[in-house]
């Protein structure tokens, strides 16, 4: 993976650019020491690492525009940073980058259940705005998996999903509004507490932009009421196709349940081993969580089990108490650290068509066959984004490098047919030099041209998202 | 001109001389434009249609009815519950998917499921130099690169002709019922939010002529025990209609079709409709309420400024009358925002000729 040559001229001015970001911040929101910045070398994607010129943690919006126009100023790179959980590097720094962290802006600003939303400082965790509105009996409905640390902010600039968003969609669908810090330093309020923005769709190309447009200080979330009740069932399968026919006619069939998760084989033994689940033991297993009052889904699994025994499973089970729907989601929830308890590994995102699900895994139960990696599949089935994970030794020379081909290998597959390199971690620096398998040069071309008006400098996380040789001449400035 | 393949639209689009007035149907193009006309049905046919997978892509020229019909017969549907304004506006045509896109034209059921652009999976589109563009795609998920469906979507033609969709459809419910109360305004508006502030999943909430509406859709077991549920939260009396069909007139704001005024489409907090309209006493006027209160469409005369009514959201000028020609029909934007969508047209129409003159 290639980064640009840091700007020389940046990193011997490192000095002024801290003494000036000094005197727009107070002195305990900029970082400077290597042994303090150096928390922030790297993200959740660890296998690459960078120190920052600096970092600042800024409180208010007034803050974070003091920063940027100053960064603007002085021609310094900056690099947004949520709670750095990206799995794509998406908040990976450059050497000569201030790394601007939103940590410290979490407050809630609004409550309003009569309007269903809630405006809160983007540093705020996931998991804590529906901590901030569950009392009430609300919640806020994208729940990528690492909702207990990741923010706001980097849900905003990846457009998170998670397992629920079957039924109540990804980050923009949940978006309202955002108040948005320009390189420049201008503050603009994008959308608000309703529902039509008037002009054109900002905040939709705004969420999702992996802070390649400006930072978010402030969003404007839709929140829900909490439903009356939920329960997973667990069915296993003795082939992926067949649970992959199963999850189709259940989709065919207008059931909209609130998850529809997929394990096979390799996973499911990794994931007993470590969990004790109790999982059975067979090719592919099917976790379906519906949600309603206890009549309502009796009636939903009543229609999901008939529509299963047409694909003769080899094992039911549903939840009878909140303990068994614990033990059911157990093992789901641990298959990333059961494998990571027995292998390094690498976390694929692609999205299919769900009809291709049967196909796919059969082409990746090949390809690991013949690259001689294994690889454990576990993902969102209802909507094809799914999560290979391929198992490398990272101690053993030439296995990351051959690990990454097998990984690009499967993402070229996903576009081949008919799907995308990823659904909801994020290009970042991780997909970004495949992102020609997806979009021809003026696919790409109409997308630089938004970070053009956005940030006509080019200043803000650089070299992600876009091949480098695509961005050169505009980071050339 | 009338391209029959994108290929043909991108050559005209490039060796354009003038502005082009972009149509697929002409069935929801808000205010006058310029230009020679671009007529876009010739890019028809649905090229794509899987039903376990909930997706459809076509032409941007494919009639509404013609997908509609193809979805009904695997009883699915486009949840975002497309408005048919042509009564409203006083058009004849056949609505076209490129135009539904374009407009983000959404419907009651917006406050369950989203507006068009949040089931717009993918688009192509050929922009102001005549390139032609993918983003997006067919799958459920994408966070591939920038969204440029989101900020096509409702942008009027104005960033570009959209020649392909892919969108995600919903299977239609078994059952559907609403709650019809009658209701003076101020009650009858919070019952809405009520309803929406519930667990029983509301798609839809309206108030129109006196009556509050409260939509429930689902399986037959499960409608009947919301509906029994809402009502015994809400309290009052409630007569429960089942089916949709009352909910067409909500859709298409029937009311207004043949009274005379000029028509404006409120966009508000749902807590703040009641102080536009009461805003409105001594006023003529009417007014039918749609998501819970968040959508307001008001007919008034041509001198009210319903701007200076609007606390804080947008107004959009609908259907105007002789002599508002100078009352812009999209609502004004603050300089940032205004600067930003400046950048975006020139960016992506650099020349200024796709439907000149519209937003602005």
């Amino acid at each position: 993976m290639d980064m640009p040559k840091p700007d020389a001229r940046v990193l011997d001015a490192r000095e002024a650019v801290v003494a000036r970001l000094r005197t727009v911040l107070p002195g305990d929101a900029v970082i400077s020491d290597p042994a303090e910045t150096r928390a922030y070398d790297c993200d959740a994607l660890t296998a690459y690492r960078c120190a920052p010129l600096a970092v600042v943690l800024p409180r208010t919006t007034a803050e974070v525009s003091a920063v940027l126009a100053a960064c603007s100023a002085l021609g310094v790179k900056v690099v947004p940073r949520g709670s750095g959980t990206s799995l794509a590097g998406g908040a990976l720094p450059t050497a000569d980058c201030v790394v601007l962290g939103v940590a410290r802006m979490n407050a809630v600003i609004e409550t309003d259940y009569a309007n269903r939303f809630i405006k809160v400082q983007s540093g705020r965790t996931n998991l804590s705005v529906t901590g901030a509105v569950e009392a009430e009996g609300w919640f806020y409905a994208p729940d990528p998996s690492s909702q207990l640390a990741c923010a706001i902010a980097g849900n905003i600039a990846m457009n998170s999903g998670g397992a629920h968003c079957l039924k109540y969609g990804v980050t923009t669908n949940n978006l309202l509004g955002v108040t948005l810090v320009l390189m420049s330093g201008e503050v603009v309020e994008i959308g608000g507490p309703w529902l039509e923005a008037g002009g054109i769709d900002l905040l939709g190309v705004i969420c999702g932009s992996e802070g390649q447009l400006g930072v978010v200080t402030e969003a404007t979330l839709r929140i829900l009421p909490r439903p009356e009740g939920a329960r997973p069932v667990l069915m296993g399968f003795d082939a992926n196709a067949v649970a992959g026919a199963c999850v189709a006619d259940i989709i065919k069939a207008g059931i909209l349940p609130v998850a529809i998760e997929f394990m096979d084989r390799p996973c499911i033994r990794a994931t007993e081993e470590f969990a004790h689940a109790g999982y059975p033991d067979c090719e592919a297993l099917l976790i379906i969580e519906v949600e309603g009052s206890p009549a309502e889904i009796d009636e939903q699994l009543a229609r999901i089990k008939a529509i299963a025994a047409r694909h003769q499973p080899v094992a039911y089970r549903e939840s009878g108490s909140e303990e068994e729907s614990r033990k059911i989601w157990l093992g789901r929830k641990s298959a990333f650290g059961a494998m990571g308890n027995i292998n390094d590994y690498m976390c694929l995102d692609g999205t299919i068509p769900v009809s291709e699900l049967p196909f796919v895994l059969r082409r990746i139960g090949e390809m690991s066959a013949e690259v001689g990696l294994d690889v454990a599949n576990v993902f969102h089935a209802g909507d094809g984004n799914m999560h290979p994970l391929i198992l490398y030794d990272a101690n053993k020379p030439g296995d990351l490098e051959r690990c990454e081909a097998f990984g690009a290998a499967i993402l070229r597959l996903c576009v081949e047919v008919g799907g995308c390199l990823t659904g909801e971690h994020g290009v970042g620096i991780e997909k970004r030099d495949l992102m020609q398998v997806q979009f021809s040069d003026a696919d790409l071309e109409a997308q630089l041209t938004v970070k053009d008006v956005f940030d006509p400098g080019w200043l803000l996380n650089p070299a992600k998202v876009f091949p480098l040789a695509v961005t050169a001449a505009r980071r050339a400035g | 001109m009338r391209p029959e393949t994108e290929a043909e639209l991108s050559e005209m689009v490039r060796g354009a001389e003038g502005s082009l007035l972009l149509r697929g149907g002409g069935t929801r193009r808000l205010g006058s434009g310029v230009g020679g006309l671009l007529d876009l049905s010739g890019l028809s046919g649905i090229s794509l249609y899987e039903p376990g997978a909930l997706t459809l892509v076509a032409g941007a020229g494919t009639p509404l009815t013609e997908v509609e019909a193809l979805l009904a017969g695997a009883r699915q549907r486009l949840a975002f519950e497309v408005p048919d304004l042509r009564g409203l506006l006083g058009r004849e045509g056949v609505s076209t998917l490129g135009g539904v896109a374009a407009a983000n034209a959404s419907g009651p059921r917006r406050v369950q499921v989203g507006a068009c652009r949040d089931h717009l999976l993918g688009l192509r589109f050929v922009n102001g130099m005549g390139v032609a563009i993918k983003s997006g795609g067919r799958v459920m998920k994408n966070v591939t690169g920038l969204d440029l469906v989101k900020l096509l979507a409702g942008s009027h033609g104005v960033l570009g002709v959209i020649s392909e969709v892919a969108l995600k459809v919903q299977a239609v419910p078994e059952a559907a019922a609403t709650l019809v109360g009658s209701r003076g305004l101020a009650d009858g508006l919070a019952a809405l939010r009520a309803a929406l502030g519930s667990p029983y999943d509301v798609s839809g909430a309206a108030y129109v002529d006196g009556a509050a509406l409260i939509r429930v859709e689902g399986m037959a077991g499960s409608v009947a025990y919301r509906a029994q549920a809402l009502q015994a939260r809400l309290g009052g009396a409630w007569d429960v209609v089942e089916g949709a069909d009352l909910w067409r007139g909500v859709r298409d704001v029937s009311a207004f079709a043949g009274a005379d005024g000029a028509v404006w489409r409120v966009s508000v907090k749902p807590s703040d409709a009641l102080a536009v309209v009461t805003g409105l006493a001594g006023v003529a006027h009417r007014a039918v309420f749609d998501w819970g209160g968040g959508l307001i469409w008001l007919l008034v005369a041509a001198e009210v400024d319903v701007r200076a009514r609007v606390p804080g959201g947008h107004a959009t000028l609908v259907r105007a009358l002789p002599g508002m020609e100078a009352v812009p029909v999209f609502p004004p934007e603050t300089a940032a925002v205004a600067a930003l969508t400046r950048g975006l047209r020139a960016q992506f129409d650099p020349r200024g000729i796709l439907n000149a003159g519209m937003m602005g």
